[in-house]
């Protein structure tokens, strides 16, 4: 036996330290402990430096000394700036409605049975999967003022007699760009509101269709509010990482041309990295906080209200 | 006033015949039930009536109309579902509006009607509630006033009591019954429960591997059932089967066991004497056993061995070995019966079955 060999002095304090666990407070604290200082570390801890560092007036090689609002008032005044937070509205606007719209088309033609279902409703995910710098760059390509193939086929179908230069023109190249994000979240709109869709019963819709429900009528009736909490959800979550989109538009135009692409994010590095204006830069992309933080409040109140009912 | 005919119905799915020549005159006001065990068809059958399941040959006619095309809001059927199949999202009233609404009448008579249902089944003080705030009986009863509201010609019903607990389900039988004597709209019930299906039918159609075996009143199928599988399945505890040979001996039949023969009396040896030689089985219900007394003629009695007894207050449930066989004899509660007891039996000589061993057909 271990124990028999064990000091006494030892035993007795194995024996408290049980004790002590055995109050569900110290319990708690214990078993929170690892959660907190993850959570703290790479959560709180930069976020804090970031909102200091707003707060002053540091550059790279600068430590800088605090400079309360000024960064904040100078990115105010600053036209591209409010470029880049039309630009993110519009973009996160216009992307999520196509998004839902394709997406919940897409995910009720998923619902139903047909041969090869499983391996459609794989390939579906393929835009969700291939790394979003892959894709995009395979997106340039196609958008490449000299080699797109979307000119190429528009051309010999006979729609345009000259080349478009997608990336080259200011709105163009928004446009471009929402493509590519709708195209890159549809899957995750799909394959979550598949799931969403297959939590209803089935005899729901039959039920429906005995009582005299026509198809539309029976999605609208049955099927749209059964799954109005997961679509709250997953619009949720499309809202924030496109809000704070930055890979797509960095790999695509840059921010260009003249600017006029630019998301909080981009333009956040752009400032910060790219020039060396930390502070400023962390202006730019704290500004993104009260308008996600309202997004999310609103967000989450509605899907607590659709979730009571 | 409806009258549902089902001709030469056929269902296959893939590689699966689920439903095979089914034939049915189903009259105005009549409470018919499917039983048979799962996957025997008569759920199929009841969805292709309902136009939930496309008809693979045959007609189905609502009304001397043929509604083998009609999708199912056109048929003016109502169907009970087994898991109830309430919009979880709206309120009592709501559920059972729907249909009414959906049919675009006016709100008045929307109103009227769901109340007069509600009168009926007694839940006009849940309207307001959403079904998850219900119980599973309560639930039940939303799903019928759903389809009572409706008015529809045919109501159909696929196992709606198999989600409630044993004594509800009595209870809602019982309910169920006294709301069709009052409507008197006719219903097509799918069951697999035999008590069910005697209980609430006036007519029973067993089926089993998508074949109809018999169709008939609830004592009909009782007494004389028309194959062995009716036998065994309509009945609680089942009736008891003992494979015999027959024998004609001095001009009488005689069923031979290894540990028993019995000389069933007439009219059941003259339908007998025709297959003298076959192989039969011959089938006892429990309830057509009795202890023997000195009375009782060799003829008709055996010996057995109690191995468990089953006291059930009303009466008492033996198992008893009987040779290389087992039964089951349900006695009267005071019956002295104890596990290793040898028992004489006597057998109720009227209620004698005998079926044919290899197509099962009764004789």
């Amino acid at each position: 036996m271990v124990t028999a060999t064990m000091p006494a002095t030892g035993r007795q304090k194995t024996r408290t330290r049980i004790r002590v666990l055995e109050d569900e407070r110290w319990l708690a604290l214990t078993l929170l402990t690892p959660t907190a200082v993850l959570l703290g570390l790479f959560i709180a801890y930069p976020f804090i430096e970031g909102v200091y560092l707003s707060l002053s007036a540091s550059r790279v090689g600068v430590p800088g000394e605090f400079v309360g609002l000024k960064n904040f008032e100078k990115i105010w005044n600053d036209g591209i700036f409010r470029t880049a937070v039309w630009n993110t509205f519009w973009y996160t606007g216009i992307t999520t409605v196509f998004k839902l719209f394709l997406g919940l088309w897409l995910a009720l033609l998923l619902n139903r049975h047909f041969k090869g279902k499983a391996y459609i409703r794989a390939a579906i995910l393929l835009p969700f999967i291939i790394p979003t710098v892959l894709s995009t760059f395979a997106w340039k390509w196609m958008f490449d003022p000299t080699f797109s193939v979307i000119n190429w086929a528009l051309f010999k179908l006979g729609f345009i007699s000259a080349r478009i230069n997608w990336l080259g023109d200011p709105d163009l190249a928004m446009t471009s760009i929402i493509i590519v994000n709708i195209w890159r979240g549809i899957p995750f709109f799909a394959i979550s509101l598949l799931a969403g869709l297959q939590t209803i019963s089935p005899e729901l819709q039959e039920a429906a269709a005995i009582d005299g429900a026509k198809p539309w009528q029976r999605f609208w009736h049955v099927t749209w509010p059964l799954l109005l909490p997961v679509t709250m959800v997953v619009v949720l979550f499309s809202v924030i990482q496109t809000f704070a989109d930055f890979q797509l538009v960095y790999v695509m135009t840059g921010g260009g041309p003249a600017n006029a692409t630019h998301l909080f994010a981009t333009y956040a590095y752009q400032i910060g990295i790219g020039t060396g204006l930390l502070s400023e830069g962390a202006a730019i992309s704290l500004a993104m906080f009260p308008f996600l933080l309202l997004i999310v409040i609103v967000q989450l109140l509605y899907i607590r209200r659709v979730e009571v009912r | 006033m409806a009258q549902v005919v089902i001709r030469n119905l056929n269902k296959k799915f893939d590689e699966v015949h689920a439903v095979k020549d089914v034939n049915l005159n189903i009259n105005d006001k009549e409470f018919i039930v499917f039983v048979g065990p799962s996957g025997c068809g008569k759920t199929t059958t009841l969805r292709m009536v309902a136009g939930l399941e496309s008809i693979t040959s045959g007609d189905i006619l609502i009304n001397d109309t043929v509604v083998n095309e009609l999708p199912p809001m056109d048929r003016d059927i109502a169907m009970v579902f087994q898991n109830y199949a309430l919009y979880p999202h709206m309120s009592v009233y709501d559920n059972m509006a729907f249909g009414l609404k959906m049919r675009k009448f006016d709100k008045a008579e929307i109103g009227k009607r769901v109340q007069e249902a509600a009168d009926i089944l007694d839940i006009g003080q849940l309207l307001k509630r959403k079904p998850r705030q219900l119980s599973g009986g309560q639930r039940q009863r939303v799903a019928l006033g759903r389809a009572i509201v409706r008015h529809p010609q045919v109501f159909l019903f696929d196992e709606p009591l198999s989600n409630l607990d044993a004594k509800l389900r009595v209870q809602m039988r019982v309910e169920l019954k006294k709301l069709h004597n009052r409507l008197g709209t006719t219903a097509i019930y799918v069951t697999h429960d035999q008590v069910e299906a005697m209980t609430l039918g006036d007519r029973v159609v067993v089926m089993k591997d998508g074949l109809v075996q018999q169709v008939g009143a609830p004592l009909e199928l009782y007494n004389q059932p028309a194959n062995r599988f009716v036998a065994g399945f309509i009945g609680s505890p089942a009736m008891n089967f003992a494979p015999v040979a027959m024998a004609e001996r001095d001009g009488a039949i005689w069923l031979e066991g290894p540990e028993f023969r019995i000389k069933p009396p007439e009219p059941v040896a003259s339908r007998l004497r025709g297959h003298a030689g076959k192989e039969v089985v011959l089938g006892i219900r429990p309830e057509d056993l009795r202890l023997a007394n000195g009375a009782d003629s060799a003829d008709l009695a055996f010996e057995a061995t109690v191995e468990v007894t089953e006291q059930l207050g009303s009466e008492i449930l033996l198992d008893l070995k009987a040779g290389p066989g087992q039964m089951v004899a349900a006695l009267e509660p005071t019956a002295p019966a104890k596990v290793g007891d040898r028992l004489r039996l006597a057998i109720n000589p009227n209620r004698l079955h005998v079926f044919d061993a290899r197509s099962e057909a009764a004789i």
